[in-house]
């Protein structure tokens, strides 16, 4: 199996990336090769995080890229893409990680917190000392989240919450959690560190999906916090959604990175497997499937250097990165499937890394608002009309 | 200590290279650039030097404009500065080693340390010509270096077994595989490298004899493996083995 981390560039699109931007994903994609691929599978058959490349990834600068200051290394929206690219083509659980880091609890300090908690987390956060999560879903609300049940009650000068979220990455890992609960007026975020009393969490196991990432339940039972723990510029939902438009913002490019995997295993094994007279590329139902994927993974790339060229200039909409999300991890997911497919009963088993990108492509395709989910906000979009209810 | 690293682009190892059917050279759309593998055991071993006891790391390549990115990523694993002598046309072995020593020259480096070959041209000559040019000590195919005040000791992968040779700065070292890891350039490291100095400066400026000595005529593929053969027993493998191969 040479090389599955290969480039797949059918339209030369390196040609419009910086030297900067390259060298950036040629990092991440050593580190992948080096250090992930070598040990995703046992993680993955086990159910467990990679912690151990958390300091690595942290040294290399990949949390918080996009963001400046703190700590942070600043980079532009195609590198942070790259890097998130680059990360799920070893597995979408490290690419959760990163996200979750990033895009989800580090950019919510840094869009809605004060200056005191932007000092205090950020740069722990990019340095990987400090791991974060994002609670936003709870057992009753997934995809609409303005429904939530988990309180903020004002106690004197503080807070109390109670409720619980599911579903949450990195929820048992983490020293910092973003809990999103709803106060007399409206939606806010609270930071509730470990260790805070009444403040639990509990994994979730038995998953198909995403095994190589820690899915957990936070349960929240008269934790109490100060006023300074809420993120005082987050004012209703669109705090959170706010965040969830960072993190789709990975996923679009990081899809890509799962397909791409997925496409060159299919494209190395039918090249050499042979069945009746010929080798399996040379079969045109085959290569019927090998160009679908090849054409969806050159347009998804398209997609996603439009976006953040968008991105850059501050003209992103979060219905350009709801585009971006809903087109790429379905392409990914249809990729993984067929890749599966023309592996035959090679496709099923952990000596290939496909199956386990399929699966957890399942998960990609409903986190961070599911696939219907950005159909409806993108019907909104040019219908005008709100099909959410 | 200051320490001079050579650097050459070279086609990716793991691209596929095809050749062009006139065979004068070959394709080079769609094909990935890095640094020669050697040479980023180089740069790597002297930053490592330069961690331990302070210092400069110089890189220096002689090549076209397109090189910069090479000495870019050399830049944002920690080298300090670049020099990029800019010729357009290819330079034999011989023309780079004389352009080297001139940079040399002028730089005045405590030690040179490059790749101990190419990985597109395999030459394997250009450490060996600087060593003779500036009549300095050389230590080839190093798999380990240390230092002790002004002496240098090197592990030299030799056919067979190790050489353990001893010397005094200034001095030319070539690396082996083993030497060391390359770490990869940090995100961080990226971005430092926008702001350090990369030097361009005309290779025909350095007055040297640039004509080149070697021609290259012709490049052929590697033939195409024969496909294997099955046979029906082991007595006819060791059959086949015997009379036709005739390797038992
Ligand atoms: C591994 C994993 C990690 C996760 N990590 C996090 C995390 O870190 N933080 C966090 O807050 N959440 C996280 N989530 C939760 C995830 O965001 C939710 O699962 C997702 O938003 C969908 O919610 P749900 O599962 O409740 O599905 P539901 O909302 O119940 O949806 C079920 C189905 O109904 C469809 N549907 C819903 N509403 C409509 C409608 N109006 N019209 C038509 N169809 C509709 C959906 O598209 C879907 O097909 C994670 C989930 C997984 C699986």
């Amino acid at each position: 199996m040479a090389d599955v981390l290969r480039n797949v560039d059918f339209f030369n699109l390196d040609e419009l990336l910086t030297p900067e931007e390259r060298m950036t994903r040629d990092t991440v994609r050593q580190f992948v090769q080096r250090e992930v691929l070598p040990v995703v599978e046992r993680h993955f058959a086990n159910e467990t995080f990679p912690l151990d490349l958390v300091p690595r990834m942290a040294e290399l600068g990949m949390f918080g890229a996009n963001l400046k200051g703190y700590g942070c290394v600043g980079m532009n929206n195609v590198a942070y893409g790259l890097i998130m690219q680059e990360l799920e083509a070893g597995d979408s659980g490290l690419r959760s990680f990163a996200s979750v880091q990033s895009a989800l609890s580090m950019y919510a300090i840094y869009a809605f917190g004060s200056e005191e908690q932007k000092n205090r987390y950020l740069p722990e956060m990019a340095r990987g000392k400090l791991i974060g999560c994002f609670g936003l879903t709870e057992p009753d609300h997934g995809s609409d989240p303005g429904g939530m049940e988990t309180r903020a009650r004002r106690d004197g000068t503080g807070w109390v919450l109670n409720g619980t979220k599911r579903w949450i990455t990195n929820g048992s890992l983490a020293g910092v959690a973003i809990v999103w609960a709803r106060t007399d007026d409206k939606i806010a975020g609270f930071l509730v560190e470990k260790g805070t009393s009444g403040f639990t969490t509990r994994d979730i196991h038995g998953k198909f999906s995403m095994r190589a990432s820690v899915t957990s339940e936070l349960i929240l039972e008269d934790v109490r916090v100060p006023d300074s723990a809420r993120l005082p510029e987050a004012r209703g939902l669109g705090g959170p959604l706010s965040c969830l438009t960072q993190a789709r913002y990975g996923i679009a490019w990081g899809a890509i990175g799962a397909a791409r995997t997925c496409y060159n295993c299919a494209l190395d094994y039918t090249r050499s497997r042979r069945q009746f007279s010929r080798v399996l590329a040379g079969y045109q139902l085959v290569q019927s499937k090998l160009v679908r994927i090849m054409t969806e993974i050159t347009k998804a790339q398209m997609v996603c250097l439009r976006l953040a060229q968008l991105k850059d200039a501050g003209r992103a909409r979060p219905e350009h990165v709801s585009f971006a999300k809903r087109n790429n991890v379905a392409m990914a997911l249809e990729a993984a499937r067929l890749a599966r497919d023309m592996l035959g009963a090679n496709g099923i088993v952990n000596e290939y890394p496909v199956i386990r990108h399929m699966l957890n492509l399942e998960t990609v395709n409903t986190y961070e608002g599911t696939f219907d989910v950005q159909t409806l906000i993108l019907g909104r979009d040019i219908t005008g009309e709100n099909a959410f209810e | 200590m200051k320490i001079l690293v050579p650097v050459k682009r070279v086609p990716d190892p793991a691209t596929t290279i095809r050749v062009l059917p006139d065979g004068s050279g070959i394709a080079t759309d769609n094909v990935k650039w890095v640094i020669n593998p050697f040479d980023e055991i180089a740069i790597e071993e002297a930053l490592r030097i330069k961690e331990k006891q302070g210092g400069e790391v110089v890189l220096v390549a002689v090549g076209q404009q397109t090189w910069q990115e090479q000495l870019r990523t050399g830049l944002a694993m920690g080298a300090d500065r670049a020099i990029l002598v800019r010729s357009e046309a290819a330079l034999d072995t011989l023309a780079i080693a004389r352009l080297l020593a001139k940079i040399a020259e002028e730089q005045k480096p405590d030690i040179i340390i490059l790749g101990k070959q190419a990985i597109d041209d395999d030459s394997n000559q250009v450490g060996q010509m600087l060593a003779e040019m500036l009549g300095w000590p050389q230590a080839t195919f190093a798999s380990k270096v240390e230092f002790q005040d002004r002496k240098c000791t090197v592990v030299r992968e030799v056919d067979g077994g190790l050489e353990t040779v001893a010397f005094d700065l200034p001095a030319i070292v070539t690396t082996d595989l083993r030497l060391n890891e390359p770490r990869y350039a940090s995100l961080p490291g990226i971005m430092k490298a926008r702001k350090k100095e990369l030097k361009e400066i005309p290779a025909d400026s350095l007055g040297v004899d640039l004509t080149p000595k070697l021609k290259i005529k012709k490049l052929d593929p590697p033939p195409k493996r024969q496909a294997g053969r099955k046979v029906a027993s082991v007595e006819e493998l060791v059959q086949v083995l015997h009379n036709e191969a005739k390797v038992i």
